[in-house]
């Protein structure tokens, strides 16, 4: 029997960067807010100590800041004729557990989408002709423009202080940035990071091939930063442990670095950590949430009462609360009826190692320390004699020279093992770097998110089933794009290079990206979305469901930038007209 | 709340004069004078001893350690028969401008009634105005844990006629009014001198030594704040010492240990005014004689390489190869008065320990650094207070091992 605990104005499921935003932004217009968090508080000190943090071994190799799978997993299979098996290890993606969540051991890659990515279905339609876009293909238009988000992306970076060169400001290119992206009001709040060598060489390699390179936004602090909420940063140190690690420093963009030390002294926001939400309730019309049910680490089970429930958990967690709540009707790839758990979709990427002659110093890194070309994401370019839909971006990244994971690449015909491969890496340690792409991943009929028949949690529900395969257009496209990358790696004037292409079915073993989307789309249109345009359940209103997860297909960019600006587009929705007057805001 | 309307209900009847002549409780004062001991309570830091870690406000109870023993803060809520509801204003008058307690005997130093005795009688009666207004907490003191004969009360009458100077501010006609209204301040309510003076061995401040710096105690050595350019306030302007107290960090420094406490409970609410007058008396105590302190050749050779090396892999992500830091973030450490204090225990402590600044609404981060004991050994941190204190044109005294186990031993056991 769970204990009744006493009512919140509003609960948000998990506590990282999405819950953190609303609550800060909720709290000031007045609401009791809590936040349940499944993992353990964490904070730059005692937790990220500088000099300590810096452990491939114990982060990296251990996973330190990931989700257990002991606790939740999710089962997977690449088709429907497959039986799904549970991970029983963290594979292609890594959730985080713990206050800050994901923001804590991201890169801090920044981006905005561009224009045509919210109106995908529109825009290429309209361009290509309906045909273009294959039958199985289920994207679909976010029922949000980028002129609407601009606002918000502005508000997301000035949170976070991010460092880069505006490609277009309002409208009017600017040398040296990227010249593709959607026009924004201003410029950066802080210049780009100090190059590392292999960078520059990217950058005149990409110049030579005739594109246009321009330095990647970053999440860490070229130089000291003060926010709008007042809260200070540092300024990054180039340690080269960002990704699967948190920061010392107080210099990568996190909820801790730039909401926390406002947000925790509030008399009307609390927070309960080691808990983890299991269900949504609802009441017996199933049209109202009345609050949610946790269970503790001792097991007692809670029920806390809320007027308002807000997911922000990590995106494949709230699809499966939604799926066990009963909200949204589940999506049947058979009918291609339902909508919860519809359009899961991923990041396609694929790299060039390239072997130099000069010493790169790989140990001067950042997480989002990159140089950029733009030509062949989304539809910068004409995909009409392609044949494919998407795109992405080639970026040279210097994240740091560490030893374990990272810094593997050896030439072409290299040994697997042994003195000869023991002398590759020698000789090339130092002196390679890897050119990534980082593809979109259109949603499929039969990519989706269900709940397990058999397998079943810690808390004895069914365990969340992804099934996912990568589509021959994604192939296609990821072919096409790291064939640009091998140009500029070429003009790179390297020894050798060594291309490594995304082939053959999704594997979810080796990591690839924590960039899972979909399942609980957004859109204008109920039958095929899960929220409304402003991240509001269409089924119980009281409902809202922020991050990844209501991306409808995932473009050719990392997502945290859109889901921040995501996040406060909500947030002010829910401050200017829901809590005005609470109900659907777009009417069905 | 209820106290406070029945005062205005009075004052309304019969006259506003009535407020200020009935004694002691909050019904007969006015909401004014109630906000002005408020303002007094927090300029005299009042909370940081009264209120004890997650206890009741002002309450007592935290236990402050002396070289002769701990002390128990003691309960200055409106409770009559723990706290001061008894007390009339004469009595606690008698505390504040004599160090003596309503049953005649005498309170220790530790309370620094030797500071509050020059506290203004309109001021006194403001802050009791105030602590009457507080919710009564009844909660026993706690005896002191003082070893004879200092657990005889009676001495402190010896004590009190070698160093205590009873009477109330005498302003300096030859300076400003706001230079006069800052050394009320600092000299009095604000006790700066309890720290920041060294004491004798009988725990008196050493007059001549006034602001010189002094040992807080547990590890904390509270650096000058005369106009000496390496351990005092000589390169700080006067925007500087103000924005210092306001938000807990300036361009140089950041309130760290019990001085971060002090920004927290006490000079982040101080009216700026108040602030500006702290801050031109301040700069007005003159530079005293450098003290004699080892010069950065004295330091071994190897020591010093080795305290370099521990530097520039421990500390330079923060304070920089160059010890500067960065301005309102991490404090420098070059030419900084808390690093070359007399003493090495701060520099000591916080590599031990870490710290925390202040978090204050102008600057809500509250950066903290974290604690070195456990990857650090004794002589490894030596090596690096030596060359903190003495790499950049810094300029000060050496520790050595055993004065670091020492350290390392008391903050372990909770004494930090």
């Amino acid at each position: 029997m769970a204990t009744r605990l006493k009512s919140v104005d509003a609960v948000l499921v998990g506590f990282g960067w999405t819950a953190s935003i609303l609550a800060q932004e909720l709290t000031d217009a007045g609401l009791q807010v809590l936040a349940i968090e499944r993992g353990k508080f964490r904070d730059t000190v005692p937790d990220f100590a500088t000099t300590h943090i810096q452990d491939e071994l114990k982060y990296a190799v251990r996973n330190g800041l990931f989700e257990e799978p002991a606790r939740e997993t999710l089962t997977f299979r690449n088709s429907t004729d497959q039986t799904a098996l549970p991970m029983r290890h963290l594979g292609s993606f890594r959730p985080a557990a713990g206050v800050g969540g994901a923001g804590i051991h991201w890169n801090g890659q920044n981006w905005r989408f561009l224009p045509t990515d919210f109106k995908a279905r529109t825009h290429i339609e309209q361009r290509y002709g309906r045909k273009f876009i294959p039958e199985d293909m289920t994207i679909q238009d976010w029922g949000v423009s980028y002129d609407d988000l601009e606002p918000y992306y502005d508000q997301w970076e000035y949170l976070c202080g991010i460092s880069g060169q505006a490609g277009n400001v309002q409208g009017r290119i600017q040398p040296g940035g990227n010249p593709f992206e959607g026009p924004r009001a201003r410029g950066y709040p802080l210049p780009p990071l100090k190059r590392s060598y292999a960078t520059v060489l990217f950058d005149e390699a990409a110049k030579q091939v005739g594109f246009k390179p321009f330095p990647c936004a970053a999440a860490n602090t070229s130089q000291p930063y003060k926010n709008p909420y007042g809260v200070q940063m540092g300024q990054c140190t180039y340690c080269g442990y960002c990704e699967w690690f948190a920061c010392g420093n107080y210099s990568k963009s996190s909820p801790q670095t730039t909401i926390l030390p406002v947000l925790l002294p509030k008399d009307n926001f609390s927070y309960r950590t080691n808990c983890e939400v299991t269900r949504v309730n609802l009441d017996s019309t199933g049209k109202r949430a009345t609050g949610v049910t946790y269970v503790d680490v001792q097991g007692r089970e809670f029920e806390q009462p809320a007027e308002l429930v807000i997911l922000c958990a990590y995106a494949q967690h709230n699809v499966h609360l939604l799926l066990l709540s009963g909200i949204g009707r589940p999506y049947d790839p058979k009918t291609n009826e339902g909508v919860t758990g519809r359009n899961y979709a991923y990041q396609i990427t694929s790299s060039v190692n390239v072997f130099l002659n000069e010493n790169m110093n790989p140990f001067m890194g950042a997480g989002a320390l990159g140089q950029a070309v733009d030509e062949f994401n989304g539809d910068n370019f004409d995909h009409g004699p392609q044949g494919f839909v998407g795109g992405g971006y080639i970026a040279l990244w210097t994240t740091g020279g560490r030893p374990i994971l990272q810094q593997h690449g050896v030439p072409e015909g290299t040994p697997k093992w042994g003195a000869g491969w023991k002398k590759a890496m020698h000789e090339n340690y130092l002196k390679s770097a890897s050119l990534a792409t980082h593809g979109s991943v259109m949603s499929y009929r039969d990519s989706y998110l269900d709940l397990d028949p058999t397998y079943r949690d810690a808390y004895g529900n069914p365990l969340l089933r992804l099934t996912f395969d990568f589509h021959d257009n994604e192939r296609k496209m990821s072919k096409f794009v790291t064939d640009k990358a091998a140009l500029i790696a070429k003009a790179m004037k390297p020894r050798s290079i060594k291309v490594n292409y995304r082939e053959g079915h999704y594997s979810i073993l080796p990591y690839e990206t924590t960039h899972n989307t979909g399942g609980a789309a957004m859109g204008n249109d109920p039958k095929t979305s899960v929220v409304n345009r402003y991240l509001q359940c269409w089924d119980v209103s009281n409902v809202f469901v922020m991050g990844a997860s209501v991306f409808p297909q995932n473009p050719g960019y990392n997502p945290t930038g859109t889901v921040g600006a995501l996040t406060y587009w909500a947030a002010d929705a829910l401050r200017t007209k829901y809590l005005k007057n609470p109900g659907p805001l777009v009417q069905a | 709340m209820r106290a406070i309307k029945l005062a205005f209900g009075l004052a309304g009847l019969l006259g506003l004069s009535l407020a200020v002549a009935v004694p002691a409780r909050a019904q007969g004062t006015t909401y004014s004078t109630i906000e002005r001991g408020r303002y007094l309570v927090n300029a005299g830091d009042c909370a940081s001893c009264h209120t004890a870690e997650g206890g009741k406000p002002y309450a007592g109870g935290l236990a402050v350690p002396t070289p002769f023993g701990t002390i128990y803060s003691t309960n200055i809520t409106p409770d009559p028969a723990t706290g001061i509801g008894k007390w009339s204003e004469q009595d606690f008058y008698n505390a504040m401008h004599d160090g003596i307690r309503r049953d005649g005997k005498h309170l220790y130093p530790a309370f620094p009634y030797p500071w509050f005795t020059k506290v203004s009688r309109a001021d006194v009666h403001a802050i009791k105005a105030f602590l009457d207004t507080v919710t009564p907490v009844r909660q026993q003191n706690k005896p002191t844990e003082l070893p004879w004969p200092l657990s005889v009360r009676e001495v402190m009458a010896g004590w009190n006629k070698l160093y205590f100077h009873e009477g109330a501010f005498k302003p300096d006609h030859k300076k400003s009014e706001q230079w006069n209204r800052g050394a009320y301040l600092v000299e009095g309510l604000g006790h700066c001198g309890a720290c920041h003076t060294d004491t004798n061995l009988l725990g008196a401040p050493k007059t001549a030594d006034k602001l010189k710096g002094g040992d807080f105690g547990e590890h904390w050595y509270a650096p000058g704040l005369t106009s000496n350019l390496r351990d005092g306030l000589g390169g700080w302007s006067a925007a500087e010492i103000v924005e210092y107290l306001k938000t807990g960090a300036n361009a140089k420094s950041a309130a760290g240990g019990p001085m971060a406490e002090v920004v927290k409970n006490s000079t982040q609410y101080l009216s700026d005014v108040d602030l500006n007058a702290i801050a031109v008396y301040l700069k007005d105590v003159p530079a005293e004689q450098a003290r004699a302190a080892a010069k950065t050749t004295d330091i071994d050779k190897q020591a010093w390489s080795r305290g370099e090396a521990l530097y520039v892999d421990n500390c330079t992500g923060c304070h920089m190869e160059n010890g500067a830091g960065v301005a309102q973030i991490f404090p420098s450490l070059k030419g900084s008065s808390a690093v070359q204090a007399k003493l090495p225990d701060t520099v000591t402590h916080i590599l031990l320990a870490g710290a925390k600044t202040a978090a204050t609404p102008g600057k809500p981060t509250g950066f903290a650094m974290p604690a070195f004991a456990r990857k650090l050994d004794d002589k490894e941190v030596a090596d690096l207070v030596n060359y903190i204190r003495n790499a950049w044109g810094n300029h000060s005294s050496l520790t050595n091992q055993n004065a670091v186990s020492k350290v390392r031993k008391d903050v372990e056991h909770g004494g930090g």
